[in-house]
């Protein structure tokens, strides 16, 4: 058998079993789909939204702090649903979804916990308080902290996709655990800076809307990105194991 | 079933019994950690009662990961992980054996803990309510620790694994925990929530554990 029909054996074997490696049609049209929606929602920003009343031009970072939150857990609901169906078929495919989704889930919720203190520091007077959305931004952040630690600690594949799997479901289980504690254990306490009891003017929730949606483009465009990075990981070690198998 | 968690119970604690290192090596770390806290935050009188529960917690939840991963690891090194696993066709019985072993191991250490901070924190802590408490957070803490010290065994970094996975976890559990031996103590504040929030973690948990656990193990 000649090494180029061998190699292609190969990759077709890993793309059914990884998933995709080269860019389709949904790859460009999610990219730009997303940079558009990300122009339009800045644009709202900062053109549209009125400017709050009392907190004047900081509030503005509440579009994106929200959206990135909301992507973040968004994220990790994903890998969690991934996580059970990867125990369940062992099928790597839902593995790169867990992981993929994990580690682009980690990038929103550090914005949001960023994004989060800088909005505290000039409005409360402090960059960080034990505010309950705040706190459960940082506890998510510290668990998929983990989660990426625990996938980089072996090189096992096979077990640590299991592994994976599981973690991610303890901690998925784990955030509305630890939202519940948070929130009662800071209204025993007495509230000083009670947060977002605002309601919002309709331009604002059209401007959250729009905001939303663009972080939520950026998600998909993004996991897509590393499940197609991941997947071409997989057939470039399969095309060197089958190449040169004495020396891996 | 309950036979064989007893059977696993048995052997987990004979074999302590037999070298002691686990629960001796989490007793002075639990001293230490006493003191650490007693020295660095200057408890002393008023302020001690106040920390107390905080300190307690986290003593426990430091010197917890220790016993833990010490108890997995032993059963990896002497391949008594692949005789259980052959033994036992049941993983959720391994997964309560091995989580009422490290239970147990963990009760002695809060045993020896109560008096000891009693005496260095100036409170009362020998009372049954707050003793309740106690053996709900363990409960919960055993149950988390034994599925995630089954994991961080079998890393490359192993001891340094455990804490990172597991403490982000415990969050929800630390915070009910704490609130729960500090409303105690003060008297006035309810606890009955805390104490439900608990009970409904330990539940969540076991219930993760015995579905997970035959993942974690298997291969």
């Amino acid at each position: 058998m000649s090494v180029e029909s061998r190699e292609s054996q190969v990759a077709t074997r890993v793309y059914e079993v990884g998933g995709k490696t080269k860019a389709s049609g949904w790859d460009w049209a999610l990219g730009l789909l997303s940079s558009v929606a990300f122009l339009v929602a800045l644009a709202m920003v900062f053109g549209y939204a009125p400017r709050e009343a009392t907190m004047g031009e900081i509030q503005r970072i509440f579009y994106f702090h929200v959206a990135s939150a909301w992507v973040g857990f968004f994220g990790f609901s994903v890998t969690f649903v991934a996580g059970i169906l990867y125990l369940v078929r062992s099928q790597r495919r839902w593995d790169i979804l867990g992981l993929s989704s994990a580690e682009v889930g980690l990038a929103f919720i550090t914005m949001a916990v960023v994004t989060g203190s800088l909005w505290a520091g000039p409005v409360w007077g402090t960059y960080w308080t034990w505010e309950p959305r705040l706190t459960i931004s940082a506890v998510q952040l510290l668990l998929y902290v983990a989660y990426v630690m625990l996938r980089a600690s072996t090189a096992n594949e096979e077990r640590i996709a299991r592994f994976a799997a599981v973690y991610g479901i303890v901690a998925f289980v784990t955030v509305p655990l630890s939202w519940f504690a948070i929130r009662w254990w800071r209204t025993i306490h007495p509230e000083i800076v009670s947060s977002e009891g605002m309601g919002l003017a309709p331009p604002m929730r059209m401007t959250l809307f729009v905001s939303v949606a663009a972080f939520t483009l950026l998600y998909a465009a993004l996991l897509r990105q590393r499940m197609r990075l991941e997947s071409a990981r997989d057939r470039l070690t399969a095309a060197q194991g089958r190449l040169a198998p004495e020396e891996w | 079933m309950l036979r064989q968690i007893g059977a696993i119970v048995a052997k987990d604690l004979a074999a302590e019994l037999h070298t002691r290192e686990i629960v001796s090596a989490m007793l002075v770390f639990a001293t230490m950690a006493i003191l650490i806290f007693s020295f660095a935050l200057d408890l002393r009188g008023a302020s001690g009662r106040a920390a107390a529960p905080g300190v307690l917690w986290t003593t426990i939840a430091f010197s917890g990961t220790l016993g833990l991963s010490r108890s997995l690891a032993r059963e990896q090194q002497n391949g008594g992980l692949s005789g259980l696993l052959l033994a036992v066709e049941e993983r959720s019985v391994i997964f309560f054996g091995k989580a009422a072993g490290s239970f147990v191991l963990m009760l002695l250490v809060v045993v020896v803990l109560l008096p000891l901070g009693s005496v260095l924190l100036n409170v009362n802590l020998l009372r049954p309510d707050i003793a309740g408490v106690m053996v709900l957070g363990t409960v919960g803490y055993a149950a988390v620790g034994t599925l995630l010290a089954a994991i961080a065994v079998n890393t490359r970094a192993r001891e340094v694994m455990l804490p990172i996975l597991a403490l982000p976890v415990l969050v929800p559990l630390l915070i009910a925990a704490v609130q729960a031996t500090a409303g105690l103590l003060e008297g006035m504040v309810p606890v009955d929530s805390w104490i439900r929030m608990l009970v409904v973690y330990d539940l969540v948990m076991i219930a993760v554990g015995v579905v997970t656990f035959e993942y974690v193990v298997e291969g």
